[in-house]
């Protein structure tokens, strides 16, 4: 290597470096504050690394706050809008890539439509109409609304899979007599199980942080999602520097998680064509 | 694909009517849930700017054609959240551009560990959006976060305060909560459009004698140009919508200094339950959007007919 070379690859080692410790250092610090003990916190002022830990925060929170049921309500919304927005967008993903039918023009364009108006013009109206129906305050109202949200971006991410994937294989299927949705069901779906993992993925960690709606649409504690019954928290909490970031950590554990487990699949759905956030 | 859903006579009638309506079925609960949850609400939106709607007056609901507009034209605070809004959307477009641009170039680059360091970077577009604004909110608060400690020993504050309570300075706060958040999503577009360059584009420059900066200005900027444009046009669009991290760290205050159009209109409907003027501001938001996309459009147009 030319001593060129060499300032060239610390330089980037350097960079990159540089990016991680962006990228990680205010996770870290959750964490730190997170199991340093209230009397170090305030008594030490601003250190690197705790002289002391503990896990006091964390049993306080799970023990005596309303976050473990913030944590179900969450699990339960963005479980079940995640699964159901697979279901209806591979359906329509499917329909999209493979057949061409009158309407379809429009259809596009009506999910294209949505992508660009501002979601927070439906705050007020979608109250108007799921507050007669009893829908205001509850998980399913919730799941209906996010639903709808992630629908097309969710269709448009399935389309781009099932593109990938040669139409031969369902007309062989179909010569030996499968019907069209049999071999769909049983030929096409399980081949493009990386996309199905993408958009599940995608759609779950959208709707696990979803915040206007639910601030909007949910009063109270008994049906509050993590965003809502976080805010709530910290407002209460709000001396307790400590616990509210081992509630913070907590939230942020799942999404992660799912994260680091999904990545390459995401990254690679995302790079097929469509772009949002 | 229409070969075989429509091409087959000999087919009984019923089989053929089956193969007809296929697309439709499949497309119809996903239609039916667009147009009940996004597309009526979007013209009762409408509508609701023409209307007093007010969610505790019983009596509200009546036609009062312009005059939400008329209140909206003298509302100094809607006029300063409209400057927020270019300001909040310029710097974090242009911020996360640049840094993601950088990043996609340094990980495009192979090295050992390049996996792991990929999934390191692009953690923080995991962290959900509303935990990302408390996570900073707490990094910029003086008791616990070393921001300011850091900033005034740089010199750069005359005192560790927050920044977030300073009407001066608190949209950099967001601002710099959407950069760290919104980077990932800019690299990961530009690093897939970054190694969609033929390689041997690179090796047969070098042969010719370009350094590495003639490499990325005539061979790596025109490649990515496409990239860069839409995706920079699509961001622009929707962070201009994003209110999350605002809400969530300053709650558009101090005094409406870091309030933008669209958590304007949230607060006009969340805590003064105004819908109707909620919804007027909405609308007001909608056509500049549109007004944004359709000379986006019309640019490209210009540009494809002028080659």
């Amino acid at each position: 290597m030319t001593p060129r070379n060499i300032t060239a690859t610390v330089a980037h080692r350097l960079a990159i470096l540089g990016y991680v410790v962006f990228a990680l250092f205010p996770l870290y610090w959750l964490l730190k504050v997170s199991v340093t003990p209230n009397k170090l916190l305030y008594s030490e002022g601003i250190r690197m690394w705790p002289s002391q830990t503990t896990l006091d925060h964390f049993s306080f929170v799970l023990r005596h706050s309303d976050f473990p049921i913030f944590f179900k309500n969450s699990l339960i919304v963005a479980g079940s809008t995640a699964v159901i927005v697979t279901v209806l967008a591979s359906l329509a993903g499917y329909a999209m890539s493979r057949f061409s039918f009158r309407g379809k023009y429009w259809i596009v364009t009506l999910m294209l439509l949505t992508q660009m108006f501002p979601l927070v013009m439906l705050v007020a109206p979608i109250f108007k109409m799921l507050s007669p129906l009893g829908l205001t305050n509850s998980l399913t109202g919730l799941v209906i609304v996010y639903t709808a949200f992630n629908v097309p971006f969710a269709t448009f991410l399935m389309q781009s899979f099932f593109d990938g994937i040669p139409k031969d294989l369902e007309e062989a299927a179909m010569i030996d007599g499968a019907t069209q949705f049999v071999a769909f069901r049983q030929i096409i779906l399980p081949l493009t199980l990386p996309g199905l993992a993408a958009t599940l993925g995608f759609v779950f960690t959208a709707a696990w942080s979803e915040l206007l709606f639910s601030l909007m649409l949910i009063s109270g504690n008994a049906a509050a999602t993590f965003p809502v019954g976080l805010l709530s928290f910290v407002s209460k909490f709000s001396v307790d520097f400590g616990q509210m970031m081992a509630a913070g950590v907590m939230a942020l554990v799942p999404a992660c998680l799912f994260f680091l487990l999904i990545q390459r699949y995401l990254v690679q759905g995302l790079t097929a064509g469509a772009v949002k956030g | 694909m229409a070969s075989y859903a429509a091409g087959n006579h000999s087919k009984p009638f019923r089989k053929r009517m089956a193969d007809a309506s296929a697309p439709y079925l499949y497309t119809a609960p996903a239609l039916i849930l667009i147009v009940t949850v996004m597309l009526v609400p979007l013209v009762l939106g409408i509508s609701y700017a023409f209307r007093d709607i007010q969610l505790l007056k019983p009596f509200s609901g009546g036609f009062i054609g312009l005059d939400h507009f008329r209140t909206l034209a003298d509302d100094q605070n809607f006029y300063r959240a409209l400057r927020n809004t270019l300001w909040w959307t310029g710097w974090s477009v242009l911020l996360q551009f640049v840094f993601g641009l950088i990043l996609a170039l340094l990980l495009d680059k192979p090295f050992m560990g390049r996996g792991l360091v990929q999934a390191l970077v692009f953690l923080p577009w995991a962290v959900p959006s509303f935990l990302a604004g408390l996570n900073w909110a707490w990094l910029f608060n003086p008791v616990v976060g070393p921001l300011p400690h850091w900033l005034y020993a740089l010199g750069l504050m005359s005192a560790p305060d927050n920044i977030l309570a300073d009407p001066q300075l608190s949209m950099w706060g967001p601002i710099v909560a959407n950069i760290w958040w919104g980077i990932p999503f800019f690299a990961i577009t530009l690093l897939a459009a970054l190694q969609s360059i033929p390689r041997d584009l690179y090796e047969a420059a070098s042969i010719d004698g370009a350094g590495p900066f003639q490499r990325f200005v005539s061979i790596t900027l025109p490649f990515l140009a496409p990239t860069i444009a839409i995706t920079v046009l699509l961001r622009t669009v929707w962070i201009s919508n994003f209110a999350d991290l605002i809400i969530v760290m300053t709650n558009g205050g101090p005094a409406d200094r870091s309030q933008i159009v669209a958590s304007y209109i949230f607060t006009q409907a969340f805590k003064r339950l105004d819908f109707g003027y909620a919804s007027a501001i909405a609308l007001v938001l909608l056509v500049l959007l549109i007004t944004y996309s359709l000379l986006i459009v019309a640019l490209r147009q210009w540009l494809l007919n002028k080659d």
